[in-house]
């Protein structure tokens, strides 16, 4: 065992013993998202971008549209397709190769929460009935890991999205840097995530509180209160009471989130 | 989870029937055997509806590669697997993004079970192919699994169950198909707890729902689970009451023992 693996082991310890009183180790309550910071269009090539830092957990967001052909039983509709990658600059814990379960997880859950509220009207990316159609790509790119990877990769999904605009189409080529307009957004879907650590339940945990964790429960929900993404990760079992109150929360809690989204 | 089509159909029609006969909180016919792979440490087999699914579990055993190995607890392996022809569309054997995020969270599901801390520096192997399907594959893949864990004789706080509840044309629907998921609004949602405490061990969604219709969705979950745990009970229950009675033979000595048989024949007995 590493040195740091044994300085975790600790922490997590001190993560338990502070719940227990009611406590978190950084003061927060139960209910309470770390500092959020959303930076948009970072990156000039994409066709929208943004940064988020959620207490220290650093995601960039890129979009891209590209042409497609539609899905065989989908003629009139595009598509999205959403990619997470966990670079070995973000924690000692990921590297390079394959996509990783906890990568691909997270890639879908994010995906299921954009695709199921119709946040993009799937059948206006359409360009030809069964010909041609716009795949929107919504890359997340991991750069640091401070804890709740989940929840700053949908704020960054989000926050690239009200940013993208859609590619200039000439003679059915792409014409690169030039655009026709912004993305129509019909719903604004956000994760919010939570950590069970003993009998405690707390939102947005840290990357601490993520060490000691023994159940995960994420919850996508919309500003006009719909549920449209659950998932429970790790070996940690909830309550149908903690379920009930984690939506709760997450529908109170994620306005707050797409306030400061939508400001910056 | 599949693509949603724009047809009028009638989910639910006047006499509270579905399309396929069944009330809005009836389960399909489900049917599970225990101890069904000679090879296997444990095994399970189960039909779900359309569904067929084999599982099979290995292990505790030595956790390798080695750096996967815990020194305080057992690590869970479960691979969900699709054949390829158990789709309509031939699916590439390779597995997909679909089976890799469904493996994780049916893995996870069970960890809650197994006293894992018994069993440092060791892997549980779980292995369930799905032979055929219609909605709700993951879930049948999970009951089964734990089916297979018990049957391996791996100490267990409970046998996690599972149960699909969802929507369709409006209506909350128990144990939905593939038609129904495929319903303009269809909402999707796997569920398995451990029946005795009802922790909820695995919760997926995806859809638009309200908070008043999770609320009823998993009152329905609640009741179907326990069904589910019946019938997995009951699977295990079978495999002993064989057992048994084929011990009695061996002792009336009107057949020879063979091997495997014998040997799991007097485990019972301690049990």
């Amino acid at each position: 065992m590493s040195n740091t693996e044994i300085i975790w082991e600790l922490t997590s310890e001190r993560v338990g013993n502070f719940l227990k009183e009611g406590k978190r180790l950084d003061k927060r309550a139960f209910d309470e998202y770390r500092k959020l910071e959303v930076r948009h269009g970072v990156s000039q090539n994409a066709d929208g971008s943004a940064h988020v830092n959620l207490g220290g957990t650093e995601v960039v967001c890129g979009i891209k549209s590209e042409l497609g052909t539609p899905y065989p039983d989908s003629q009139d509709q595009g598509s999205i397709s959403v990619g997470m990658e966990l670079l070995p600059i973000a924690s000692p814990s990921f590297e390079s190769g394959p996509p990783s379960s906890e990568s691909i997880e997270i890639a879908r859950v994010v995906d299921r929460g954009i695709r199921e509220s119709g946040s993009l009207d799937f059948k206006k990316l359409c360009i030809k009935e069964g010909e041609k159609v716009w795949v929107v790509f919504i890359d997340l790119y991991a750069l640091n890991d401070n804890g709740n990877l989940m929840d700053a990769s949908s704020i960054a999904a989000l926050a690239a999205l009200l940013d993208a605009r859609t590619p200039k189409l000439e003679d059915d080529k792409i014409v690169r840097g030039e655009y026709d307009g912004k993305f129509k957004l019909e719903r604004k879907p956000l994760l919010s995530t939570f950590a069970k650590i003993g009998n405690s339940v707390v939102i947005d945990p840290s990357l601490a509180e993520e060490k000691a964790l023994q159940g995960r429960f994420s919850v996508a929900t919309t500003e006009d209160n719909y549920l449209t993404a659950f998932q429970k990760g790790y070996g940690g079992g909830f309550s149908f009471a903690e379920i009930d109150n984690c939506i709760e929360t997450a529908l109170k809690k994620s306005k707050e989130i797409r306030k400061i989204v939508m400001k910056e | 989870m599949g693509k949603k089509k724009e047809e009028k159909i009638d989910y639910v029609d006047k006499k509270g029937k579905r399309t396929d006969g069944r009330g809005i909180d009836e389960l399909r016919p489900i049917k599970i055997e225990a101890g069904v792979l000679p090879r296997a440490d444990g095994s399970a087999y189960l039909e779900w509806g359309q569904n067929k699914v084999l599982a099979a579990v290995y292990g505790p055993k030595e956790a390798l590669p080695k750096h996967i190995a815990d020194p305080y607890r057992a690590v869970v392996k479960y691979f969900y697997r699709m054949a390829s022809f158990s789709v309509p569309e031939r699916k590439n054997p390779k597995p997909g993004r679909r089976e890799i995020e469904i493996s994780k969270v049916s893995g996870e599901a069970l960890e809650r079970a197994i006293f894992l801390e018994k069993f440092p520096n060791t892997s549980i192997d779980i292995h369930v192919e799905i032979l055929d399907s219609n909605a709700g594959t993951r879930i049948a893949a999970l009951t089964a699994a734990a089916v297979a864990l018990a049957d391996a004789g791996i100490p267990m706080r409970d046998i996690v169950c599972g149960i699909t509840v969802g929507k369709a044309g409006g209506h909350i629907l128990l144990d939905l198909t593939k038609e129904e998921e495929d319903a303009p609004d269809a909402v999707d949602i796997p569920i398995a707890v451990l029946p005795n405490s009802e922790e909820i061990v695995l919760l997926q969604m995806d859809g638009l729902l309200t908070k008043d219709e999770w609320k009823k969705a998993a009152e329905m979950a609640r009741k179907g689970a326990k069904n589910v745990s019946e019938l997995q009970k009951a699977a295990l229950m079978k495999k002993y009451d064989e057992m048994e009675k084929q011990q009695a033979l061996i002792k009336e000595k009107t057949i020879e023992p063979v091997g495997i048989k014998q040997e799991t024949a007097a485990e019972t007995e301690v049990i």
